[in-house]
């Protein structure tokens, strides 16, 4: 499968942030979205995962699974607790391929609240393979962690990958994926005067 | 859907869950009342359905700030919404979840504090009727409100003056039905209106709660 974006505009609040925004990313790739602060990674992904209604342009969120810069734990249930719910939502049962992947069988009878932020990191992302959706968008995902770690997730991402997936990735650090691709997204910035409705607009320049 | 059910019935029993603060604020209130107004069977009584229900009503609100800022906080919310789980549903599920750990009990421990208020032996079975179909229109309301006001700061307490007026209808039939049964009047008119204003919120608040919750997490 090809996931596939034409002329999608996101908006962040009430400014359009991004515009005409088109890339395609195959079964097996890897997209790396490059930029500055502010340029737009986050606001993309999160349109992408269908937080945001785009502005233009449509996109298909069935077949995206989102890891956020926040880690979404329970930090008063065990790490077995949080997998299984997020693994039942999306009608699964089994969390042991996600729980191998990370290496988290050591902690899975701890309470989110007593991990590291490396370790919740991974439990935060121990979800992406278990909504079993295969367009990863993934933000800044090697935030606190280890290298080791980071080489860890790296095969995880390059598992999914090779199983026919492909991710999205807004980050700074080589994951040693096989097949990436990188998209500068201030390529698609958009002015911010750009045909503006709001009769108000002037007044307040 | 009943993972996310049984996950927010295991997060509200676990430390720090709020599970019995609101029974408690409803204990203290009963309790305070006849300190406060004297322990006159003759003056409590006649008051004791409106007490009773206003306490509810009260406990009530104290939990709904919870339902989806915590979520919201810890980045789950938008996991939520991003899983294959209509937000309507989600809806359904955190306002049934805040009535089972709160409305329920509530109903359930309200015939004792009845005897606190020197409620008449004849009312105390329709309090309980009356709590148990007029306090999930409670749950239903507050879980909107809760979405309308989540991600603001300092929004708890605009929840409280969003919602408490939408309760008006709730505590005006509900009480009455309490007062009509220590009476020994007929009841089935009240109820009746109870009885709708709960199914009403039920069917369609829902829906505005997922809109309102689309809003915020833009």
């Amino acid at each position: 499968m090809t996931f596939t974006v034409t002329d999608l505009s996101c908006r962040r609040g009430e400014i359009t942030v991004l515009r005409d925004v088109t890339f395609s990313v195959a079964a097996g790739e890897a997209l790396v979205l490059r930029g500055p602060n502010g340029a737009g990674k986050t606001t993309l992904l999160r349109t992408l995962a269908g937080l945001t209604p785009p502005v233009r342009g449509t996109v298909d969120t069935d077949v995206c699974a989102y890891a956020a810069h926040a880690d979404g734990l329970k930090s008063q249930l065990t790490v077995a607790e949080n997998l299984t719910f997020w693994a039942r939502v999306f009608g699964r049962r089994d969390i042991a391929p996600a729980v191998h992947a990370f290496d988290l069988r050591a902690l899975l009878d701890r309470r989110a609240a007593d991990l590291s932020a490396g370790q919740k990191r991974r439990v935060a992302l121990a979800r992406l393979p278990l909504t079993a959706r295969p367009v990863w968008l993934m933000d800044e995902p090697t935030v606190s962690l280890d290298a080791a770690n980071v080489a860890l997730f790296g095969r995880a991402v390059a598992v999914h990958l090779q199983t026919g997936g492909c991710a999205i990735l807004a980050t700074h650090i080589d994951l040693g994926l096989p097949d990436t691709r990188t998209l500068d997204v201030t390529r698609f910035a958009a002015t911010q005067t750009d045909d503006t409705t709001d009769p108000f607009a002037e007044a307040l320049e | 859907m009943t993972a996310l059910l049984l996950r927010d019935l295991r997060l509200a029993i676990r430390a720090g869950g709020g599970f019995g603060l609101g029974l408690a604020f409803f204990l203290i209130l009963a309790t305070l009342v006849p300190l406060a107004v004297g322990p006159q069977p003759t003056l409590l009584g006649p008051i004791a359905p409106g007490i009773l229900w206003l306490g509810a009503l009260l406990a009530c609100l104290l939990s709904l700030d919870r339902i989806f800022a915590l979520d919201l906080e810890d980045g789950s919310l938008d996991l939520i919404a991003t899983a294959p789980l209509p937000l309507e549903g989600v809806a359904t599920i955190k306002a049934l979840t805040h009535w089972l750990t709160t409305g329920l009990p509530l109903t359930i421990i309200a015939p004792a504090l009845g005897l606190l208020l020197f409620l008449p032996s004849s009312a105390t079975l329709w309090l309980v009727i009356a709590l148990l179909i007029g306090t999930p229109a409670l749950s239903w309301l507050g879980t909107f409100g809760a979405a309308l006001t989540v991600g603001l700061k300092r929004g708890s307490l605009l929840l409280s003056l969003l919602v408490l007026p939408l309760y008006i209808p709730t505590l005006v039939f509900g009480a009455e039905v309490v007062r009509r049964g220590a009476e020994g009047l007929p009841t089935a008119t009240p109820l009746a209106l109870l009885g709708g204003i709960t199914l009403g919120c039920i069917a369609l608040l829902p829906f505005a709660t997922a809109a309102a919750l689309r809003v915020n997490l833009r």
